[in-house]
């Protein structure tokens, strides 16, 4: 896969085409990129399917009631993401997997910002389909990583044909057929020249973080997300937007600046050679549920510093006196 | 004769509900553009030497020193052409 964007296309097409029709229900959420949505509001143009939103709470946590009882038996396919590129809040994905599975739908996890910072387990949270990116967890763009239970994958014919994913071409012109037959998985999903130098390059960047151990790197993370979110409190023109507390959430902290657009703040970061997301960040709808035309994000790594946060927070400190 | 398209780099609508526009100028030129603007805008306020807060006929615009600038409510490209056009040329 290019990244998790594609991988969530794949089933959306390989799996949705096949799978989904009048009368059937996808369910996703409010908090979900825009890579968990678009693809199946365009399929469902094509089968006719519709789509349910499950809500968020106002500190931008999933409403675990909304999502649970839209889950029903017309729901063949629930879609959330792990950790949310807005807030991020880590998500339930087992609870939510588990009423999925008791409705005989199948879950699909966005693993996009989950996968490069914590332990994920999908034998443990028996999840159907995990997406991720490559360039989120230290690797190469454009390469990613679709996961499926092979006994879904089996059942899916390809997303795209030629290169990899044939087994045999046989063309007879006199009775005017072609018989094609698909190569076993995971070549089946492989069209075309493999990624080589990407993969190469995500294999190695898989090594490093594994070396660190992704408890580390959770940690790690958490303790720089504690302080700053502690220090950025102490700015009266500093909003933070999701839950206050950072024991369900990752190193993302998205926050407005009162007077300025997101887009000024990113900018005034910028000129001190600190770099952030400004803007929707792909995840509109859940703005428009915080009614914010923006925010700015705020978003730690391995390779930042307690230091690094000091120097954010006495820009942050010039930034409330325009 | 020389023209936008000599300074400016890139333009990028932002990402949001704003109609904002942040225009990158190319970087051997970010001097030679912030100079021109400071000539024909009007200084609003100026933060450590680095951040500009500028307006120029009816538009509010900030700049800051390491060449990009970001316009506000800007309509359409026809009305930020004109903009760059009086503010560089």
């Amino acid at each position: 896969m290019r990244g998790t964007t594609e991988a969530i296309n794949l089933v959306a097409y390989s799996w949705g085409l096949n799978n989904l029709g009048k009368g059937d229900e996808v369910l996703v959420s409010l908090v979900e990129h825009h890579s968990n949505i678009v693809p199946w509001e365009i399929t469902s143009k094509l089968r006719g399917f519709t789509i349910k939103y499950a809500k968020v709470h106002p500190d931008g946590t999933l409403d675990y009631d909304d999502f649970e009882s839209k889950l029903c038996s017309k729901t063949k396919i629930a879609c959330l993401s792990h950790v949310s590129n807005v807030t991020g809040v880590i998500n339930d994905v087992k609870r939510i997997g588990k009423v999925a599975h008791e409705n005989g739908a199948l879950m699909l996890v966005d693993g996009a910002q989950s996968v490069p910072h914590m332990n994920v387990d999908v034998q443990d949270l028996n999840m159907d389909f995990l997406a991720f990116s490559g360039h989120k967890m230290l690797g190469p763009t454009g390469i990613g990583v679709l996961y499926g239970k092979k006994e879904v994958l089996e059942k899916m014919p390809p997303f795209m044909g030629g290169g990899e994913m044939i087994k045999e071409v046989s063309i007879n012109e006199s009775k005017g057929q072609c018989s094609v037959s698909w190569n076993e998985l995971p070549w089946k999903f492989e069209a075309g020249t493999p990624n080589i130098s990407g993969a190469i390059g995500l294999g190695e960047a898989v090594r490093y973080l594994e070396d660190l151990g992704m408890d580390n790197v959770l940690s790690h993370e958490k303790e720089l997300a504690k302080y700053a979110v502690e220090r950025m409190k102490e700015c009266g023109k500093v909003t933070i937007y999701g839950p206050s507390s950072i024991s369900d959430k990752l190193g993302i902290i998205p926050f407005a600046i009162d007077g300025l657009s997101s887009h000024d703040v990113a900018l005034f970061f910028d000129n001190y050679g600190i770099m952030m997301r400004s803007g929707f960040h792909c995840a509109q709808p859940l703005h428009e549920f915080f009614k914010l035309h923006s925010s700015a994000r705020a978003s730690f790594y391995i390779y930042n510093t307690q230091e690094e946060v000091g120097r954010f927070m006495e820009i942050l400190k010039e930034i409330e006196q325009l | 004769m020389a023209t936008v398209e000599d300074y400016v780099a890139r333009i990028e609508g932002t990402c949001g509900a704003e109609s904002d526009v942040i225009v990158v100028f190319k970087y051997e030129k970010k001097d030679e553009a912030i100079a021109n603007i400071l000539k024909k805008a009007t200084l609003k306020s100026k933060i450590a030497g680095i951040i500009f807060e500028l307006t120029f006929g009816n538009a509010s615009f900030r700049l800051y020193s390491n060449g990009k600038a970001i316009f506000r409510g800007i309509k359409n490209k026809e009305e930020l052409n004109r903009l760059l056009a009086g503010l560089l040329l």
